[in-house]
This record gives C-alpha cells, structure tokens and sequence, in this order.
C-alpha cells in the first residue's frame, strides 16, 4: 500500500483543502484530545510504541525527543517544524506543505498541547515561495474554523502557529541555526548542550521536528502506535516518503512501508530511464554514503537496512545515477555545494570544503596528482567530528565513499585528464 | 523609502513574533524591500533595520548571509537555476547553455538591457521536478527543457 499515512488525501480533488482534509476525518483527533484532556504521558507512549523516528535525516525516536521538554515550566514553550528542505535531493515535505498542510498543522497542534508549547513556528525553505504562500492560507482557513489560536474547543488549551519563511541557507535545516534564524540572525549552529528542549528560541524550551515527522502525529494517535509501527519494520516503524530524483523514469515522493527492497521502490519510480543501467545510488541525501549498484540493489529501505547495506537513510532522499554517469564530476558539484553552503563558523569545516572542492576540481581540470586521492581522505577525516554540526562530516561523506566505491574512475581521471565514463 | 504597502506587509510579519523579539521580521522585511526595489542597497537595508528598531549591522549580517537576497542590482526578470545534483543528472548543463546562448550573457551576468540576469542556485528542493530555476525568487519553473525556456521567456514583459 502506498501514501497511508502523510498523502492520504492525495487521491483526492483538492488534496490540501481543509474540506477534504476533513472528509477523511481530519482535526476529529485533535478534538478528542483536547476535549477529553488525555494526558501528556499517554500521548508520549503511544509516539514511541509507533518506532517514530525523525524524518529530517537524524532518525532520533520523536517519542524520546518529546519527552526531553519540560514538563513544568513558568513561560512560553515554543514548537518548531522543520520544512527546511536545501539537502540535494530532498523534496517530500514541500509536498505536504501543499497536499496536505491541514495534517502537519494537526500535527504540530497535538504536540503543542503534549507538550505545553503556546506559539509554533513552521520555517520553510526559502526557495518554494508559492508552497509558503498555500501553507499561510492553510494556517488562515485553521485559524478561521478554530483549529488554532485561543481557547480550542471550549477549553483553555491556545496554540498559535505562523509560517517563517527561509531565504537560502542549507545550513538552516540544523536545527539550532534554524532556531537562530527564526530569531532574525545569521544561521549558525549553536554549541549543544544545552538543546533546544531547554533553551531554544528566545531561549525558551522548544521542540523541533521535521515536517513528515509532525504529519505522521494524527495517524499515531487516530489508529494507536503499534497501527503506524506495524506498518513498517523492526527499528524502522511507519510509512516513509522517500523522494526519488534522478535517472529514472518517473521522479517523485513515493510514501511506502519502511522496509521496502530497493528494487521495489526504484520499479515504482519507473525504473532506470533510457533502457540503461543502474550505476549508483545516494539513498538518504549527499550527507549519507554513496552506494554502488550491487550494494542497494540488496539492501531495504529502513533504518537498520541501509546501515547493514554500509550507508543510512537520511531523509529518504534517493538520487539514482545511471551508468553514465561520471563520478569525478558528480563528487565535484556535491563538493562545490557543501563549500558554498558552510556557514563559516568552525574552521575544519570552513577551510576544510574549500580543500575538499578545490583538489576534487583541479582532478576535473586535468591537474589532478596520484596524492591527492589521500589528500583527499586526509582533509576528510580531519573535518568529520571536529565541527559543531554535522555539515562538515556530510562534506567528508560523500568525498570518503565516492573514493572509495570508484576509485578506478579518479585514477583513471588523475592519468588521463578526462572522464573515463563520457571521454570528456 | 518603502511603499505603505510593503510597510503593511512587514507589519502583518511582526505579528508573528512577541513585541522584544522586533528582529525575528528582518528575514521577510528584508524580502519585502527587495520585492519593491529590485536588491538591497545598504540603504535599504538601514531603512529595514531602522523600521525594526535593531542595529544597522545585524540586518546586514542577515543580508548577506542568506544568498537569495540581492546586494547588487539585477535585472527586472532574474533568473536562478539550480545546478545541484539532481538538477544535473537531468540535464541542468543543457539550460544553462540554452539560457546563456539565448540571453547572451554568462552565469552572473545581466543583459545590457537590464532584462535578465542568469544565475546559479543551490538545491531549492524541488529535485523530483529537475531540470528547473525559479525567477525573482518567486516563481517555481520545473521540468525544463530549451523549448520550455524559450516559451517561459517569452511570457516574461
């Protein structure tokens, strides 16, 4: 079965309606909540029976996640979504922002009252300007039926959402720069401890959560949590959208059962396009390991799969490649954008991308050296865990295992000034 | 310096955030001045921070930091494609050739016109609908290819 749990409206005219998100039942969870007052505890049990984990890339257990806030706690609370799509090849959550933005914002409304936040934030992707301008008519049309704001249903609980809208960082989607950026400064990660849970925007306890993770919330709680974890597998509970981009024939968000055989997805996605073959696949986004054809063709599509498979899941964000492709070339463009996107706040990371893209380059420009292979390796591993974030090791990642998966086609490139793949 | 309307708009963003937390707006007023003026001039940006009440500097800081905001003039129709990953296993190299031939000007560049300015963008998570580009920050094209670029400029006044 496909799209159960974020796209179950997307059958349906007008998917990111509120009418149609109520035709199936939508708000009707919240409601319950609130009115009958089920107790945050109980809420938090059944997000962790459901083996939630979070869907941004990090994969942590959103039920754990939860229960790090404050229960206690004399001020404003805040909540955080996460629709800070910039890592290459992820595009699920700008779907759901406009297919179905009424279950993200039930969602996020079900945490608030979990966890006491009064105000939320949604920050999105600076990029996707028409999708922020649907999802602020989705938190109006919320508003106006009094799905938000003060007093829900009769009862004392007020939450108030609003939509922040990014304009062009990757390093945003860390979810401390994130908390930086909705204060209206440069996004710069910051040192953790202390995490968000306890001082997050404003300095206030927040809780941050990827967009898929939220709009997977009222499915949680409509059906019990042992409903979403018996969807998918052992240490991977749940549907996941994964965005497959690249060369196959049909490039989209396909919401599938975790656990999924490779082939399955990539036969969904219509296959390899042009009759040619599969040569590689990133499966969770550049921050996580290339994988060569005969490793993922093996592999399944959850948290434990790809981790045996020598990679990770990431945000599920696929991108096939093709035996056309040249590797030297790929690696160029992912180490150019990691470069570009450092937020020049930790040295290894700083100078470190810069390296990284230069010595790929000068290999592409036929000036590369045999040494630079180790050079390589070497500026890798003297970023990867030296930074305050994880967007230096995601610039090693991609570096480390692209060498290491096709390190014919650098040699081959270094000796012969081209590509070994298009001759050029 | 800005219009009523775009001061309307930086209001409605205010909103948004408690009254001491005036510079969690500076993201979108800085996008509504542009939206106006076409870039941000270090005026502007004094203007914005002078309207939020906060330091010059820090809304220069957020200015120049997030590379969608424009701290030279560009012209009336830019145009920002993403080169990414997946935008290049489908063929991103093929409309910036088209864009650069047609419009005879380089990545970067602005036509002598004043009409276009072409550049190159980072991932703008839209991957499953590669090749594309967005124009002034605003307008989603996905699924290019140089005949669609031909008809999308065309549009464009």
């Amino acid at each position: 079965m496909a799209n159960e749990v974020c796209f179950r409206t997307l059958h349906l005219p007008n998917p990111g309606s509120l009418e149609t998100y109520r035709s199936i039942g939508g708000y009707e969870t919240l409601k319950r909540i609130v009115t009958e007052k089920v107790k945050a505890t109980e809420i938090i049990n059944q997000v962790k029976i459901s083996g939630l984990r979070g869907r941004g890339g990090a994969g942590f257990p959103t039920g754990l996640k939860w229960s790090f806030m404050p229960r206690y706690y004399d001020g404003t609370k805040y909540l955080v979504c996460n629709t800070d799509e910039g890592e290459p090849g992820t595009f699920k959550d700008r779907d759901i922002i406009r297919y179905n933005p009424h279950q993200l914002i039930e969602g996020m409304a079900i945490a608030a009252y979990t966890l006491g936040a009064r105000v939320g934030y949604n920050y999105i992707h600076g990029e996707i300007w028409e999708d922020y301008v649907f999802f602020e008519r989705a938190l109006d049309e919320a508003r106006a039926a009094g799905f938000l704001g003060e007093n829900l249903f009769g009862t004392n609980f007020s939450f108030d959402l609003y939509a922040h809208h990014g304009y062009g960082a990757y390093i945003c989607g860390e979810e401390t720069a994130l908390i930086e950026s909705i204060e209206g400064k440069k996004g710069q990660p910051r040192f953790k401890p202390p995490f968000p849970a306890s001082f997050g925007v404003y300095g206030k306890p927040t809780n941050v959560n990827n967009t898929e993770s939220y709009a997977s919330i009222p499915f949680i709680l409509q059906h019990g949590g042992q409903a979403f974890q018996d969807l998918g597998v052992a240490n991977s509970g749940g549907t996941k959208i994964f965005a497959v981009s690249g060369h196959v024939e049909k490039p989209g968000n396909y919401e599938v059962n975790m656990g999924i055989p490779f082939p399955e997805l990539l036969s969904l996605a219509g296959g390899i396009w042009k009759g040619r073959q599969l040569k590689a696949v990133i499966p969770g986004g550049p921050s996580t390991a290339v994988m060569p054809a005969a490793s993922i063709m093996g592999a399944t599509m959850d948290y434990d799969g790809l981790s045996k498979a020598g990679s990770s899941l990431g945000a599920g964000s696929v991108i096939i490649m093709d035996d056309s492709t040249c590797m030297v070339q790929t690696l160029k463009r992912l180490s150019y954008f990691f470069f570009e996107e450092s937020c020049g706040q930790c040295t290894p990371c700083r100078e470190g991308t810069g390296w990284l893209y230069r010595v790929v380059k000068r290999i592409v420009d036929g000036e590369g050296r045999m040494e630079d292979l180790d050079l390589l390796t070497d500026v890798s591993s003297n970023i990867s865990g030296r930074t305050i974030c994880a967007l230096g090791d995601a610039a090693a990642t991609p570096v480390l295992s692209f060498i290491k998966h096709f390190r014919p086609e650098f040699e081959y490139y270094i000796q012969h000034g081209r590509s070994m793949v298009t001759g050029k | 310096m800005l219009s009523q309307e775009s001061l309307a708009r930086i209001d409605r963003e205010l909103t948004k955030y408690p009254d001491d937390h005036r510079q969690s707006a500076v993201m979108s007023a800085l996008r509504i001045a542009q939206d106006e003026l076409g870039w941000l001039s270090k005026d502007t940006i004094a203007f914005v921070a002078d309207y939020l009440r906060i330091p010059a500097i820090a809304a220069l800081e957020v200015a120049t930091f997030y590379n969608m905001y424009e701290l030279e003039p560009v012209g009336r129709h830019k145009i920002t494609v993403c080169t990414n990953i997946s935008c290049m296993l489908r063929g991103s190299d093929e409309i910036v050739d088209h864009l650069e031939k047609r419009l005879g000007v380089h990545m970067g560049e602005t036509t002598p016109d004043g009409k276009y300015t072409i550049k190159e963008g980072e991932c703008m998570g839209c991957c499953g609908g590669a090749p594309l580009f967005h124009i002034n920050n605003k307008r989603m094209c996905e699924y290019l290819t140089p005949e669609k670029v031909d008809e999308i400029l065309g549009e464009l006044k």
